[in-house]
């Protein structure tokens, strides 16, 4: 139910006032509420959630899982020692 | 896909279950909250990778599980109404009612449509002037800004035929209720990525603190899952018990400022009934009393209620269940009598129920019944 998958922004546009985007989810593209999240650029990848953006993906916290492999091997040596 | 694959790499999975393996040295109960992740540990046999000293419990984040039966029963009787255009989430059609469920409703005629979001049911209300258009506004926090977003948007477009079922609810004050039951074996907690991605984890600072737990904010893919573990093993072994945030690329600590708004200005907590446990104080939203006009059960109050038939289906389970002090394979039903085709309880119905997610990925559970 609280399902949230991320996609990339690929359009910013306008509804009757309400602001929202076309969002790129592997090439399932679709249209959805940027209210909540305002600040989005071009670009961006967002978590969507029935059909609204919740939360916009912070790219360095992301982008850490590639170091996780060596920050695990670095707390198993920490552990052998 | 991007920011998905990467969190289910096999030799990451690999790594985190050898550190998790060497750092519990003593038995400790971990329940995840939310139905999506109880979902990703049975469909990756997490919990069969994690040593024997670590047991998971599955906890009650399933909203369509907890919605009570009344009120499936009143989302019935206003669908049955031959001017309503009944909009609702695919996975509330087979939970049942008292005396049968929605789409055993849509069969003898109700309009019942499945939206994938509350915002395709107030378009449909615009293209749909002279019918009632109602949704079925149920969730968790993650689901709230949504519905609010509905209502604003009926509000501010002055949609007068748009109105909604609320059953809205609040997930700390149920991990409150549970960790100060009498049968509480839980020990920490992976709190709800997505919930906390629109609220935040202030609210779950004051809950370590006084229930001395570690609390985990967790996301849904396997490395996701098992990060938030690992994190509450350590924390279980060395006594400190603190909100970590493990789901840092999608939750900050004070969550989305214009979610949250758009919630306050629209519902206000109340006291509600959750389906198989019971009352639980301020664990839900109600529409706010200037926003009456667009609530369903305000605007239908002339249908009297008809739940005449049993509250819950005498072999089911699923309240202890969904507290964590029982497990789908204890019931005495299940994957026998109640199984998704033909479900007993709620959990069978959803796909992130747990009962659901136990009979599709453990065949072996299943077998000889």
């Amino acid at each position: 139910m609280c399902l949230g998958i991320p996609g990339e922004v690929i359009e910013i546009t306008e509804d009757a006032g309400f602001l929202q985007a076309v969002v790129n989810f592997g090439g399932i593209k679709k249209t959805v509420s940027l209210m909540c999240t305002p600040e989005v650029k071009l670009g961006d990848y967002v978590l969507v959630h029935v059909g609204v953006a919740i939360s916009v993906i912070d790219k360095a916290e992301a982008d850490r899982i590639y170091s996780y492999l060596d920050e695990i091997n670095e707390l198993e040596d920490q552990e052998q020692s | 896909m991007k920011y998905q694959n990467e969190y289910r790499d096999r030799e990451l999975v690999t790594k985190l279950i050898n550190l998790i393996t060497k750092t519990a040295t003593k038995p400790h109960t971990i329940m995840e909250v939310c139905g999506g992740q109880t979902h990703a540990i049975l469909k990756y046999g997490l919990d069969k990778l994690l040593p024997a000293t670590v047991q998971l419990l599955h906890g009650p984040g399933c909203p369509v599980c907890v919605t009570p039966i009344e009120v499936i029963d009143q989302a019935i009787q206003i669908a049955s109404q031959t001017n309503v255009i009944f909009c609702s989430f695919g996975d509330m059609l087979r939970v049942p009612g008292s005396a049968e469920n929605l789409l055993s409703a849509r069969a003898k005629g109700a309009k019942v449509k499945i939206v994938y979001s509350p915002l395709d049911a107030v378009k449909i209300a615009i293209n749909e002037p002279n019918k009632e258009v109602v949704f079925f506004a149920i969730g968790f926090e993650t689901t709230a800004p949504a519905n609010a977003m509905a209502i604003d948007m009926a509000n501010k477009l002055g949609v007068k035929n748009f109105s909604i079922l609320v059953a809205q609810f609040l997930v700390p004050p149920a991990m409150a209720a549970i960790l100060s039951g009498k049968e509480n074996t839980v020990a920490a907690f992976l709190a709800a990525g997505h919930v906390c991605a629109v609220m935040g984890f202030t609210e779950y600072e004051p809950l370590c603190a006084k229930y001395k737990v570690p609390i985990a904010v967790t996301g849904f893919e396997p490395v996701d899952i098992l990060q938030g573990v690992y994190s509450c093993v350590r924390q279980l072994e060395s006594g400190s018990f603190a909100v970590d945030n493990q789901y840092a690329r999608v939750v900050n600590r004070a969550g989305n400022l214009m979610a949250i708004a758009l919630i306050n200005k629209y519902f206000k907590p109340a006291t509600i009934v959750w389906r198989g446990i019971g009352e639980i104080p301020d664990s839900g939203l109600v529409l706010r009393a200037e926003y009456n006009s667009f609530d369903a059960s305000n605007r239908f109050s002339f249908l009297k209620a008809n739940n005449t038939g049993p509250k819950i289906a005498s072999a089911c389970i699923a309240g202890l269940i969904l507290q964590g002090i029982k497990k789908p394979v204890d019931c005495q039903a299940f994957g026998g009598n109640c199984c998704p085709e033909r479900p007993l309880g709620a959990p069978m119905v959803s796909v992130e129920g747990v009962c659901s997610a136990y009979y599709h990925y453990r065949h072996e559970l299943t077998q000889g019944k």
